[in-house]
């Protein structure tokens, strides 16, 4: 009972270090344990909130293990079709410049089924913001083999492993998107340790100001984990992640823009 | 000028916000038109080319959930691939025109005229239980002045119109009255996205609902729209059709070729009329089966291979013969062949 009225009497405004962000809707989350949408959900919304674009956002969900995200975040939404959402937001964009315009997609939804929609979005260099999270695997379905799964990474269609010879090899999206003109920002970050956290919010943070200057897109990809359909604990999933999704997949900025650092807008240069 | 042109210039006067479109024969004099009209500068209208018609219908989606005026064009194969964004949008209720300049089928076909895509016009379309209001144009004058009525009734009932056309009245030439330059809407529909202010509630544009008690509710509010709109916005031509024996039933081109057929069968005596339909969906049923308290028959000509036919023969409901005659694979049929087939089945 002491230790019940201890912290009723830690529970006081001035003691609240860590709270909801006013941009989350408080509607639970219907992620599994240990998975990383909700943290990315949870800075995007304390950008968004941060920066004060509530009222000037507009968002693009997808199809995929995040396409309930707009019971989620606090702010007007536009639902898309299984990779379409670049379409989407490039119309948004050039209707409404003033808006800022996201969109948050999956790897079968991005480098899959929407691979022409990112790309040409990309191209044109529409001003918006593309999220990207790269679990290697199609999620809300069951663990089917996504476009990104690693060689030899077992899923539900590759359960021998992935045999690169008959299914392809993983598509570095990011890496390709880079190499267009149309694009100003293009990053790979993860969420799985605080430090990483911190990184991926700042990166965020980076693309919502670098929209002002329309100057192109900004594509920030998150390398995640999917305990469920990678069949590990969250602890497991994350240093799989670390040894296997990393090498193939490394974090760092691919393209940042030219005035802000010169050398590196020419010559990508990899870091963690 | 050309129908085509004119839909493009009806488009910008029409205060129209944005055209997103992808290039295919026999209509991309749409896409070429506004491109050059720079109508950007003219009222501030966003016209751009998309990578491919599933990417231009998905743009469609964008802008019509932000309640912007938007449209595209296309002809029918790339109308199939517009399919899926076309379902979502009927299912997230967005108010858009969608132009399809018909052309024979299946497959790539030819790039002749034809009237093969009315089921796909007419019956949704894509997956899922809805209907698009389809006006069906049988001259450049009427495909300038549809692009109006269909911006009126797609905002009215928050539903995709298509204007559904073929590659003769796309790509003919004829005299045409424009409609002076209105100005682009300035009012934006509540429903809209346009990032949420502390005022109100966020708006969620989605064809989601995993719950399927909602979703049937949806559905059922869907079939009242539908009903509405079969109330409502029924639109036909009847021409001769007073004294008529023989009623031939056709849109488009097909309502031109008959034009003429009455005048020729009439030279022989043969009392015939028409009943050009003006809406596809919704469908001049009632004013059919009216008509078929007193006509002897009924022709549904259509180039394709009878697809209209069965609309009509519901409308009669057995009451009268109803025949199908049409010529396929983008040829236009005669009003001679028309006449000779009404001969043939009196």
């Amino acid at each position: 009972m002491s230790q019940a009225t201890g912290i009723k009497e830690i529970i006081k405004p001035e003691n609240l270090v860590y709270k909801k962000t006013k941009v989350m809707t408080g509607k639970v989350l219907s992620y599994c344990p240990g998975c990383g949408h909700g943290t990315t959900h949870r800075i995007l919304a304390e950008v968004i909130d941060e920066e004060g674009l509530q009222s000037e956002t507009i968002g693009v969900s997808p199809v995929g293990c995040s396409v309930l995200l707009y019971e989620f975040l606090d702010i007007d939404w536009q639902e898309a079709a299984h990779g379409r959402a670049p379409a989407l937001a490039t119309a948004i964009k050039r209707l409404l410049p003033e808006k800022f315009v996201f969109t948050y997609q999956g790897d079968g939804d991005l480098a899959a089924i929407g691979t022409a929609e990112t790309i040409h979005a990309c191209n044109r260099g529409e001003n918006i913001m593309i999220i990207f999270i790269n679990n290697g695997i199609y999620g809300m379905t069951g663990g089917q083999m996504a476009p990104t799964t690693l060689p030899g990474m077992k899923s539900s269609t590759s359960p021998y492993g992935r045999d690169v010879k008959m299914m392809g090899n993983p598509l570095k999206m990011t890496d390709i998107v880079a190499t267009l003109p149309g694009t100003y920002y293009v990053t790979r970050q993860s969420v799985h340790t605080p430090a990483n956290v911190k990184k991926a919010k700042k990166a965020i943070r980076k693309a919502v100001q670098y929209q002002k200057l329309n100057r192109g897109t900004c594509f920030i990809e998150i390398v995640s984990n999917c305990p469920s359909g990678w069949k590990m604990t969250p602890v497991e999933s994350n240093k799989w992640m670390e040894a296997n999704m990393f090498p193939y997949y490394p974090l760092g900025d691919l393209k940042v823009p030219a005035e802000e650092n010169p050398q590196k807008q020419t010559n990508p240069e990899k870091n963690d | 000028m050309k129908g085509n042109e004119a839909v493009a210039e009806a488009a910008i006067r029409a205060g129209a916000d944005g055209y997103f479109g992808y290039p295919i024969t026999p209509q991309s004099e749409i896409l070429e038109y506004l491109m050059e009209a720079k109508p950007h500068e003219r009222t501030g209208m966003v016209v751009l080319q998309a990578e491919s018609e599933v990417a231009a219908i998905n743009m469609v989606y964008g802008g019509a959930a932000c309640g912007k005026k938007v449209m595209t064009s296309s002809s029918s194969p790339g109308i199939s691939l517009k399919q899926e964004g076309i379902t979502y949008i009927a299912g997230a209720e967005l108010p858009c025109l969608i132009v399809n300049v018909v052309r024979g089928g299946p497959g790539l076909g030819t790039i002749q005229p034809a009237q093969s895509d009315y089921f796909q016009a007419t019956k949704g379309g894509g997956h899922g239980d809805y209907h698009l209001i389809v006006l069906a144009p049988s001259s450049v004058q009427e495909m300038a002045d549809f692009v109006e009525l269909s911006f009126e009734l797609a905002f009215k009932y928050r539903n995709p119109v298509m204007m559904l056309s073929d590659g003769a009245i796309g790509q003919m030439m004829e005299k045409v009255w424009l409609k002076p330059q209105k100005e682009r809407s300035k009012t934006v529909p509540e429903w809209a996205t346009t990032g949420k202010p502390p005022t109100r509630e966020r708006v969620i544009i989605t064809s989601l609902d995993l719950d399927p008690h909602r979703q049937e509710k949806f559905n059922e509010k869907l079939v009242s729209k539908y009903n509405e709109i079969r109330e409502k916005e029924v639109r036909f031509e009847e021409l001769s059709c007073e004294d008529a024996e023989y009623i031939f039933v056709a849109y488009g081109t097909s309502a031109r070729v008959c034009m003429k057929a009455i005048q020729l069968a009439r030279a022989q005596g043969i009392k015939a009329g028409l009943l050009r339909p003006i809406t596809l969906f919704p469908f001049p049923s009632k004013r059919l089966n009216e008509l078929s308290g007193r006509a002897r028959m009924m022709v549904s000509v259509e180039m394709s291979a009878g697809q209209m036919v069965e609309d009509v023969m519901l409308s009669v409901n057995g009451r009268i013969p109803v025949y199908h005659f049409g010529r396929m694979g983008g040829i236009v049929t005669t009003p001679e062949e028309v006449v000779d087939f009404l001969k043939s089945k009196i």
